[in-house]
């Protein structure tokens, strides 16, 4: 199974029926497609809609019904639009159960850094620090390692922040980890990871739960 | 004095170098796509852009950066705009981002008379350098401040005469409250109604926001991601 695949199998296992979900662009879309039918939950985009339903059929295809990445979507029943302001508020306000969103950097503090990287072109935060700032929990899912073997679990965030201690809970495709107020703590191996791999690609310092699950 | 505008000429050239438009929209949807082109056609410089997204290249709010237009932006996100990235590297085009909830609050709050806020939102990164810190129960907020344009540019779906105006799905996004926020609020529409014809009840913005209508015709609409089921 890949890295990405495993991480999204687990993300997916964070909705549960009858919460209201943001899920962000790129890779947190995805799982939208990989929800059980009997968990019925309201998909939120922050462009306006709360209600998301599957991507439109070449007829159903509307100019005016997008999500927050751009892409033509539809509305499900019960669903409901609103504007940006509104939008907001119940993201700002604690009206959202669950936010996931990807992830470049986390801190053991439960940093989160994932919308600059300086020397690059500034393409803007867009929403992502309203919500690390209001729903109700913030799971972030990333690789554990980049591309050149490094951690992107940090001791510190290297990278420009999105949110400060705003991370609830991080899905990587190595490990999950709570952040209690104790500090961070490995709670989950993925499939075939041992704990010596977590630790050697893991620059933060962390505890391991003494519930610790592994996944054979 | 009739709100209903038979031609965008009638408010465009009140528009002078230098001034602030909030404009709505979500990337290209919800657009005033009308009054874009015409303040294009129009060439007034050094104006300040306060929307969430710059367009795209060759639509959109993209088309007053092609023609060197705008001096500053504010927005939440523009990372679908080459030109942008150009105009931003030489210097030539000074940028503000905001996060998106703060803009639509900014907006909100300029329109019913708030000069400033206090939000959660940024707190401990680079947005709250310089910004007022104070804390409430126990939790850090920053001071943002309220946004008012010179003109306010909005596309609705409907409106009447008096200037009421339904949004349709998600083209409201960041309208409602930019309607709110200009000094002078000029909204286009797909379709002009007859007063009363609009249920009270369905009116999203009064009209007492609304300064100008104008109906445009042959709307465009582009679809920035096209997306489908049967992909």
């Amino acid at each position: 199974m890949s890295g990405r695949k495993r991480i999204l199998e687990r993300a997916v296992k964070e909705l549960q029926d009858g919460m209201c979900v943001n899920l962000g662009i790129g890779m947190p879309t995805l799982i939208a497609n990989m929800i059980p039918e009997d968990v019925d939950v309201m998909l939120q985009s922050e462009n306006g809609l709360l209600g998301i339903g599957a991507y439109p059929t070449d007829l159903e295809v509307d100019p005016d019904l997008i999500n927050a990445g751009k892409e033509t979507v539809t509305a499900k029943a019960g669903a409901s639009y609103f504007d940006s302001a509104e939008s907001f508020s119940m993201i700002r306000g604690g009206h959202i159960d669950l936010a996931i969103l990807g992830g470049m950097e986390v801190s053991e503090k439960g940093d989160l850094a994932n919308w600059m990287i300086p020397g690059k072109m500034v393409k803007g935060m867009g929403g992502a620090m309203d919500l690390v700032q209001g729903a109700k929990r913030i799971v972030v899912i990333m690789d554990h390692v980049n591309k050149h073997g490094e951690s992107k679990v940090k001791k510190t965030c290297t990278l420009p922040l999105t949110g400060q201690g705003v991370v609830h809970c991080l899905i990587t495709d190595l490990a999950v980890f709570h952040f209690p107020e104790s500090g961070m703590e490995l709670v989950e191996l993925q499939k075939g990871v041992t704990l010596e791999e977590v630790k050697e690609t893991t620059e933060a310092e962390f505890v391991v739960s003494e519930t610790l699950k592994v996944n054979n | 004095m009739s709100k209903v505008l038979s031609s965008l000429d009638e408010v465009i050239h009140q528009i002078k170098d230098g001034s602030t438009i909030v404009v709505g929209g979500f990337g290209l949807c919800g657009i005033p796509e009308k009054l874009i082109t015409s303040l294009r056609d129009k060439g007034v410089k050094d104006l300040t852009i306060v929307s969430n997204n710059c367009g795209v290249d060759d639509w959109g709010l993209g088309l007053l950066l092609e023609n060197k237009q705008i001096k500053k932006m504010v927005a939440s996100y523009v990372g679908e705009n080459k030109l942008f990235e150009q105009q931003f590297l030489s210097g030539e085009l000074e940028v503000e981002l905001v996060p998106q909830g703060t803009l639509a609050e900014r907006l909100r709050a300029g329109g019913a008379g708030i000069p400033a806020f206090y939000t959660a939102t940024g707190v401990g990164t680079e947005v709250a350098k310089g910004k007022e810190h104070k804390e409430f129960d126990g939790k850090t907020y920053i001071m943002e401040k309220g946004i008012v344009g010179d003109f306010a540019f909005v596309k609705a779906w409907k409106a009447d005469p008096f200037g009421n105006l339904v949004y349709r799905k998600t083209a409201r996004n960041f309208n409602p409250v930019v309607a709110t926020a200009g000094k002078m609020t000029i909204a286009e529409v797909e379709e002009m109604v007859g007063i009363g014809e609009l249920n009270p009840d369905d009116i999203h913005t009064s009209g007492v926001y609304v300064q100008k209508v104008f109906v445009g015709e042959k709307y465009e609409k582009r679809i920035e991601r096209l997306t489908t089921a049967n992909a």
